[in-house]
């Protein structure tokens, strides 16, 4: 459903990507890794259309979404949690949710606040607060949930679990299972190999800015040589 | 003279209607740095246009359809502007967004001179407005109360819809982090659009509800601009709260520094922009935390 074609990209004169592709399948996850600074987040910004691509395609549907506008991007369908949440912090919990709900209510995945609440019940219980007072945890709850509501056909992660404590990973992880039983398609950004493998059916790592292995995630399990040279595992 | 109550209250009323006008110049211009990170010196040149679009819709319609009026005029200019120079200087930098918002002043100013030539106009208040009002024993001009009124509903308002409804809730979030707003589906463009019409017609609206008060002349957008620059850099920049805050301050320290201290009133409101940028330099009450 989203096919990255040779993409070339990065941050003004410093170029990360070096013609990297790769396709993300209809209900699937798949799970992109590498070490730090490989392109893994880059990869994402430029699908969302944050970061401009040099060169290559990136189509959505089959429809090229390369060079429209984040909201363009957004609206036809793709739901992004950045690395660092991005939680608004001069809203509320309720009005983070509201952002998404109030305007993508005709969304056929059929989200709505109650069965958010009901996949994070804690936010329920600080709906009132602001987005700067929650904790890093809670926060990333907030930040799948306000990206569900946006009633996404495809739902990209940038490193869910950076930062948490191993019980909010486990949460996360658990939350991100049940989301993939029902069918939900998913692109996971990750630096933990056993939280990204367990989820993905699909695995490529990125090295210095290409695709250097692609597979299932029992594979790269069972590679411990690739997981030796790409990921220092 | 021993101050008395009178005085005081005078004195105040007279602060707080300096501080409405400043409120409805700075709050538009804050709202869209804040949102739009764009420094727009020329806030002030439209304050002008709309104090003389005023006095010629007053002298053919009356005071109130000027009041209506101007505002919407400044307004479409805006809109002219944004097409024209802002939309294509929003990735140029602060530098260049400066250097051309400052030459857009002078730019203005002449135009205003070339329609309206240099001498002075003058608008008279409706007959409603002119007389004055008594006020805990102090006769106080009905027209300044107008002004104190017009600055408190317009806060109102605005508060209400940035807090209450979907479009503030759109806009606080654009101005707390716009890639992200963009990322959850917000025309962050079409919303700067917005907020700089709107912004300009505030300036509009200060201009023709000043008018009436001063004389209207070409260089009113010049001198109005520091006080404002001011007002939203003590302010904090980007917030509501902050530009209603740093009017009220700076009304208040000019107009009693004025008279209770007249020897170092000009200096006055200076010392407490230093002071401001050396204890909290991103302002009392800044949008982002």
């Amino acid at each position: 459903m989203l096919d990255v074609n040779a993409i070339s990209a990065g941050y003004g004169e410093t170029q990360v990507l070096y013609g990297l592709s790769v396709t993300a399948q209809k209900g699937r996850v798949m799970a992109i890794l590498g070490r730090n600074g490989a392109g893994k987040s880059t990869t994402l910004k430029t699908i969302m259309g944050l970061l401009p691509t040099q060169s290559g395609d990136i189509r959505f549907d089959g429809k090229p979404i390369n060079g429209a506008k984040p909201y363009d991007i957004a609206r036809a369908g793709i739901a992004y949690v950045p690395e660092t949440r991005d939680i608004f912090p001069s809203l509320t919990v309720r009005e983070n949710l509201d952002l998404a709900a109030k305007r993508f209510a005709s969304g056929l995945q059929g989200w709505t606040v109650a069965r958010v609440l009901e996949l994070f019940p804690r936010l329920g219980e600080r709906m009132d607060n602001g987005g700067a007072e929650l904790s890093g945890g809670e926060q990333q709850m907030l930040a799948i949930a306000r990206a569900l509501l946006m009633n996404p056909r495809l739902l990209i992660l940038d490193e869910p679990t950076e930062g948490l404590a191993p019980i909010i990973v486990k949460l996360i992880h658990d939350k991100l299972q049940e989301l993939r039983n029902e069918g939900l398609s998913m692109v996971i950004v990750e630096q933990n190999f056993g939280f990204a493998t367990s989820l993905a059916d699909d695995v490529v790592i990125v090295s210095k800015g290409q695709i250097v292995w692609a597979g299932s995630a029992a594979e790269i399990r069972a590679d411990e040589q690739a997981q030796h040279r790409w990921l220092g595992v | 003279m021993t101050p008395d109550l009178s005085f005081w209250t005078m004195q105040t009323l007279n602060a707080l209607q300096l501080s409405m006008l400043l409120f409805l110049l700075s709050v538009g211009l804050t709202v869209i740095f804040g949102l739009m990170h764009f420094v727009n010196l020329a806030h002030g040149a439209l304050y002008a246009l709309g104090a003389y679009f005023a006095a010629t819709l007053a002298s053919h319609a009356g005071f109130w359809v000027a009041l209506l009026l101007a505002p919407l005029g400044v307004a479409v200019v805006g809109m002219a502007l944004y097409g024209g120079l802002i939309q294509r200087m929003r990735k140029s930098g602060p530098m260049a967004q400066v250097l051309v918002t400052f030459g857009l002043i002078f730019v203005l100013l002449d135009l205003t001179r070339i329609f309206w030539g240099d001498l002075a106009l003058a608008i008279t208040p409706p007959a409603i407005l002119a007389g004055r009002v008594d006020i805990l024993g102090v006769g106080y001009p009905a027209y300044r109360l107008f002004i104190i009124a017009l600055g408190l509903g317009i806060f109102a308002a605005l508060a209400l819809i940035l807090s209450r409804t979907q479009i503030g809730a759109m806009i606080r979030a654009g101005v707390d982090n716009d890639d992200m707003a963009a990322c959850m589906g917000i025309n962050v463009e079409r919303l700067f659009f917005i907020v700089f019409c709107v912004g300009c017609g505030l300036a509009g609206l200060a201009g023709a509800v000043a008018a009436p008060l001063l004389s209207v002349t070409p260089g009113m957008g010049l001198e109005i601009l520091i006080p404002t620059l001011i007002v939203i850099v003590i302010g904090g920049l980007g917030s509501l709260k902050g530009a209603i805050a740093g009017s009220l301050i700076y009304g208040f320290v000019q107009t009693f520094g004025a008279v209770l201290l007249p020897g170092v009133a000009s200096i006055l409101i200076y010392a407490l922009l230093a002071a401001v940028l050396l204890l909290k330099p991103v302002g009392l009450f800044p949008a982002k935390g």
